[in-house]
């Protein structure tokens, strides 16, 4: 176990190979591919982002200031954002759960569970809504159980919370569990045998390997949680600084041929949209930037 | 008593992967568990830490009663084939992990992981993440952090299967080192022979989910105690014939006394190793003819694939120099003797 050998790290990005090099398309068929690609994301993307600001600034940023600041407005941000935060807590929750469960344990009915998680993502959002309705409206099975103990879900703030907890809670338990069924048990069981209990097993071992993908699920689930109109829009009644969120708000100004209010509104959310998308970026290069700080095991035949 | 397990079993879906296995290690020992692919080797060590439960049997631990405390209670060390060290620790924080969660002193912590840094030679290499690491630092690494909590036990699960040969061979000697050094009782689990053959001083050989043999290398070797370890443990020969007198086998030229219990008639398997079959040029006694059919170079040693007539053949193994002092070539005639063998009866 003597004389140490260097070991020289290749990064491709660095020694000046340039894996695009290959592909020799002719330089007309790749100017033409870039092209229609930016032509496409230009007219379908960037325009209708663009036109959104634009509208809501129309008539001068103070009709932009009134129609974000004016009450119901204020209401519906309000809303919006408790809506969101209880739904980006309980899915945490629940994600961080079920991905244990299903990647750590062996128990009947496995499988049912990892497909109906996915069931938010294939039932439409209106259905989806209206299965609340049916639950808990006065007509619905727990209706006057209900109504009898002065609670009320359906048209008020209980029931957007449900629906939109329900229509987002596929977005971290999806994203947890690939990457906790690629670490495997052994770091856990490692932590266990070296003595360590459970609660300290989840946030020494498994926590920090898994931050980065619980993180990208919580900005999933986070602007989906947001921008979810269909199912909220059947439980929410549209009460007026009641029951509005931020996506019914634009739809009930827009209706009312209110449009720099509407685009107000909406321009907030889009805003909010590219916050995501910043969010995004960054948690992507930083996992990115661990993956390669953690290469596959690579043997050196020489140890010091 | 370090560890003592009794009647163990365990099955999964229906397949019995341990089944009613004892077995014993004397404090201070160094113990392989050797077997094939699927012979429940690692059930058992897995079993013997807490990580896999029991469907019956007994564990004890240094004496007490182990097979319902949890892994985290039963204070023994474990090192995965695959190290699973914490990628997001650096070696310090990997081998003070079992100190943390004990709550020991900031002081002893630093003192303990320092030790275990010089004796794993990797002293300087504490504020490194495992990436950093070649995999045979890794897993000594792993090694640390097992025995930082001073387990009373430590098992290794195929701890050098995932590394080359040239690390293997020197890891090998490092847990021989490490181990004179340490006088932890040790089992590892292995289904690579020679590692169990060099490191351990006393060999378990499981096949099916059950302990076939328990010995030290050279009577596993040597002795054999049924078919599956004499074709597992070493090259081997094998040739099937027939018990055709009192005590007496034959087989082409060659003649074996046999057990003079067995039965007339009775089918027996022949096992010999090919450096057990002395060859010469010159005849001498008790050899037969053979002639040389084809030679392979196998490093320090050649094998010789040997004609011995009746279109059945035998292959012998001599020392490179010795062959090559002796000439031998393809086709040339010689003379040869079987010197050691084992007969087990087939069961018909």
């Amino acid at each position: 176990m003597s004389n140490e050998n260097q070991e020289v790290i290749i990064n491709p990005r660095q020694s000046g190979y340039d894996p695009t090099r290959a592909l020799t398309e002719p330089p007309m068929v790749r100017f033409i591919l870039i092209a229609l690609s930016l032509l496409f994301l230009g007219l379908f993307l960037f325009v209708p982002l663009a036109v959104v600001f634009a509208t809501a600034l129309e008539k001068g940023i103070q009709a932009y200031g009134e129609a974000v600041l004016e009450r119901d407005a204020l209401s519906a941000i309000r809303l919006t954002l408790l809506t969101t935060f209880i739904s980006v807590v309980l899915n945490t929750l629940f994600g961080v759960a079920s991905a244990w469960a299903i990647t750590r344990f062996q128990f009947p009915g496995k499988n049912i569970l990892i497909t109906l998680i996915d069931l938010p993502f294939t039932v439409s959002p209106v259905v989806s809504g209206l299965v609340f309705v049916l639950l808990f409206g006065l007509q619905g099975y727990f209706g006057h159980w209900l109504a009898d103990h002065n609670l009320k879900v359906i048209f008020a703030t209980p029931g957007i919370v449900l629906a939109t907890v329900f229509i987002t809670f596929p977005f971290i338990s999806r994203e947890l569990i690939p990457l906790m069924q690629e670490q495997g048990p052994e770091e856990e069981e490692a932590g266990m045998v070296l003595g360590a209990s459970g609660w300290q097993i989840f946030w020494k071992v498994t926590l920090p390997n898994i931050k980065w993908g619980l993180l990208y699920g919580i900005i999933l689930c986070n602007a989906r949680a947001m921008g979810e109109f269909g199912a909220v829009s059947v439980v929410s009644g549209h009460i007026r600084g009641l029951t509005n969120t931020m996506p019914l708000h634009v739809e009930i100004l827009y209706n009312e041929y209110n449009f720099t209010a509407a685009f107000a509104v909406a321009s907030l959310l889009a805003f909010l949209a590219l916050l995501t998308l910043v969010a995004k970026a960054f948690i992507e290069t930083h996992a990115q930037d661990e993956k390669i700080a953690l290469p596959p095991a690579h043997e050196q035949s020489r140890t010091p | 008593m370090s560890i003592e397990v009794r009647n163990l079993s365990k099955r999964f879906n229906g397949f019995q992967a341990v089944k009613d296995t004892n077995l014993k290690l004397e404090s201070g020992s160094l113990t392989a568990l050797l077997g094939p692919s699927g012979s429940g080797k690692s059930t058992l060590l897995r079993m013997i830490a807490g990580l896999e439960v029991p469907d019956t049997g007994a564990i004890h631990l240094t004496g007490r009663e182990a097979t319902h405390v949890s892994a985290k209670e039963r204070n023994v060390g474990f090192v995965f084939q695959h190290y699973a060290l914490f990628k997001h620790m650096t070696v310090f924080e990997n081998i003070a992990f079992g100190l943390r969660v004990r709550k020991q002193k900031e002081s002893e912590i630093l003192e303990r992981v320092y030790e275990l840094l010089s004796l794993i030679q990797l002293t300087g290499y504490d504020k490194r993440f495992p990436a950093q690491l070649s995999g045979g630092q890794r897993q000594r690494v792993a090694v640390a952090r097992a025995l930082a909590p001073r387990p009373e036990v430590l098992l290794l699960d195929e701890p050098f299967g995932a590394l080359d040969a040239k690390v293997r061979e020197e890891l090998r000697e490092w847990i021989l080192k490490l181990h004179e050094e340490s006088h932890v009782t040790t089992l590892f689990v292995t289904h690579d022979q020679q590692e169990a053959l060099e490191v351990a001083s006393r060999i378990l050989i499981m096949n099916h989910g059950a302990i076939e043999q328990d010995g030290t290398p050279i009577e596993i070797f040597d002795k054999p105690a049924s078919h599956f370890i004499a074709q597992f443990v070493g090259e081997t020969n094998y040739i099937d014939t027939e018990v055709s007198e009192k005590g007496l086998a034959v087989w082409g030229p060659f003649r074996f006394p046999v057990n003079p219990t067995l039965p007339l008639k009775q089918k027996i398997r022949i096992y010999f190793r090919p450096n057990d079959v002395y060859m010469t040029a010159q005849f001498e006694t008790l050899q037969v003819r053979a002639r040389i059919a084809k030679a392979r170079f196998k490093g320090t040693i050649i094998e010789y694939k040997l004609d011995i007539g009746e279109d059945k053949h035998i292959s012998a193994q001599i020392p490179k120099g010795v062959a090559l002092a002796s000439g031998f070539k393809d086709g040339q005639e010689v003379y040869a003797a079987i010197t050691a063998f084992h007969v087990f009866p087939i069961e018909s």
